[in-house]
């Protein structure tokens, strides 16, 4: 088996997100609750958001799904913690373009999310990657 | 014929994917096809493409007989009595869609009972879900025995004189259970019920008799059984489907069109609104023809080896979970797992980086995945052309993967 290849997927800080997630749970006081899912494979989300004065104060996940889309959600809180909400929707645009594997802004500090690029090159995971941004941006859209 | 003679028939199988030879353990999903099918399909297009059942013209016969004698192989696959029982339709999905609009649209009222069990497909659980809804009806499902069986008790107490249609799916997509649908039928006679068979997954794998069986309608798909997409069967008692009303309408299944009021073709033709899907029944009269020569008893008995096979071969693995019935007489050659601490979805593509195709997911079977209290699964299903050293190359690939996954820290 080549692993090499693997490793571009299943980055180490990936695994660390994985089996140490940031930010999980529930937020009893948040102002928003949004619910997502993958339908191809039963990948579950709610994502609590609180958003204060424009920003995102505090955000906070739980859910049930591979390790890819659970560290995503992992790290995409970590990154739009305190964040404006205009910020927080030009880092998902940004996401969603690296994940892609197309052409994207990198003066945009990603930070740990960057450890996902290598998702670009197993399309059939790029939906794992991308479902707890979209719930992001389905709530500050709202 | 042994396997590996089989494989060299199905040109797919013979490539590389990731630098691996290709292991293709999806066939529950999708079949692969033989060179045969391959070629009766591009022989029609080449050949004889022409619309069936009007062209006075000598490709439009050839074209007609090719179509209707695919119905006849269907006919006789199947042991149905007639051709005029032998509907063609997109899929199984399409086939249980036409019996619930059709037959559950004209005979289930309000407060009557549809009786399906926790392990279906979201195929034979949805048309019955709107038909409830649509007709104030009661949907109900048979429970599960802690193997994941279909008990004759369990289906005798849910089963009661308010139950109009039961249907049950005869293997299943997940577990690999071969249900007991000729005893279900008859209790759902019993009670004047009309018995509906999902055969997507045992038409592929093991004789159907549907006469023996004594069901009043059975579904299946053409693809499944090393035919092509977009073709499957619909069968139905030939008294139950004179009575019925056609779903779709236009060209194809008229008799009389005026200008207010239209009379419908007789059987099978009333329910094959618009031009058919000739390539793909043509396509499935292959299948058909493959499969016989190969022999049904044959591939069921590979299968069940298959299946012990990996049962035993698997359950040496630590830390991996075997769903459903470990007796593996009970099961067709499916096998759905799940490695601690490893998501289906990772296991799947470490799998793939060695060429094994495996299904990860709820398998269109979400109450199935509730009832196993799982979110999703990994599955590998087999069928002729594999064989056991594909076996022994998921069961170390598997291995393999729970060592990546505790080395990646």
């Amino acid at each position: 088996m080549s692993f090499d290849n693997l490793d571009t997927l299943y980055r180490q800080v990936i695994m660390d997100h994985y089996k140490k997630p940031r930010n999980k749970g529930m937020l009893e006081d948040g102002s928003m609750t949004i619910d997502m899912n993958n339908p191809t494979c039963g990948d579950r989300i709610r994502l609590t958001m609180k958003i204060e004065a424009g920003k995102v104060s505090d955000v906070k996940f739980d859910g049930d799904g591979c390790s890819i889309s659970m560290s995503s959600a992992s790290m995409m809180t970590q990154a739009i913690k305190g964040k404006d909400i205009q910020e927080a929707l030009a880092m998902s645009d940004t996401f969603s373009l690296m994940i892609q594997g197309k052409e994207y802004d990198d003066s945009i500090d990603l930070g740990d999310i960057e450890a996902l690029q290598g998702v670009s090159k197993f399309p059939a995971r790029i939906k794992c990657a991308t479902l707890a941004w979209k719930a992001m941006e389905k709530g500050l859209k709202e | 014929m042994n396997p590996y003679e089989i494989r060299k028939l199905f040109p797919i199988l013979d490539q590389e994917v990731n630098g691996q030879p290709l292991v293709y353990l999806d066939s529950a999903a999708t079949s692969q096809k033989p060179a045969a099918v391959i070629e009766a399909i591009e022989q029609y297009y080449r050949g004889y493409n022409s619309n069936v059942h009007r062209g006075v013209h000598t490709l439009g016969t050839k074209a007609t007989d090719a179509y209707e004698g695919a119905r006849e192989k269907v006919r006789k696959f199947i042991h149905a009595s007639s051709t005029e029982e032998i509907i063609f339709t997109r899929g199984t999905t399409t086939s249980l869609n036409t019996v619930a609009r059709s037959y559950g649209g004209a005979n289930v009222k309000e407060g009557d009972e549809i009786v399906i069990s926790y392990m279906e497909h979201h195929s034979n659980i949805i048309p019955w879900q709107q038909l409830a809804k649509d007709k104030g009806a009661v949907l109900k499902y048979i429970p599960l025995q802690e193997d994941g069986t279909i008990s004759l008790d369990d289906a005798r107490a849910t089963i009661t004189e308010a139950t109009k249609i039961v249907s049950i799916m005869q293997v299943s997509n997940v577990l690999g259970v071969i249900n007991p649908v000729k005893e279900i039928a008859k209790i759902a006679h019993e009670h004047g019920a009309i018995m509906v068979v999902d055969g997507a997954q045992s038409t592929p794998h093991l004789k159907v008799d549907v006469r023996d069986l004594d069901c009043d309608f059975f579904a299946f798909s053409g693809h499944k059984m090393v035919g092509p997409t977009g073709i499957g069967v619909l069968y139905g008692k030939k008294e139950l489907l004179e009575k019925m009303e056609p779903v779709e309408f236009g060209g194809e299944m008229i008799d009389f069109v005026g200008l207010y009021e239209s009379t419908w073709k007789e059987l099978p033709w009333k329910f094959e609104g618009g031009t058919p899907i000739i390539a793909g029944a043509i396509g499935l009269g292959a299948a058909i023809d493959f499969l016989e020569e190969i022999g049904l008893d044959h591939i069921e008995r590979h299968e069940h080896r298959l299946a012990a096979y990996a049962i035993e071969k698997m359950s040496a693995v630590e830390g991996l979970t075997i769903y459903g019935p470990k007796d593996a007489e009970k099961r067709a050659g499916v096998v759905t797992f799940n490695i601690d601490d490893v998501h289906p979805h990772d296991v799947a593509t470490v799998l793939d980086a060695d060429g094994i195709a495996v299904r990860a997911g709820h398998h269109c079977a979400q109450p199935l995945m509730k009832w196993l209290d799982v979110s999703s699964t990994a599955r590998a299903s087999f069928y002729l052309y594999n064989t056991e050293e594909d076996i022994d190359k998921l069961v170390s690939g598997l291995v393999k993967t729970k060592e990546y996954f505790s080395n990646v820290f």
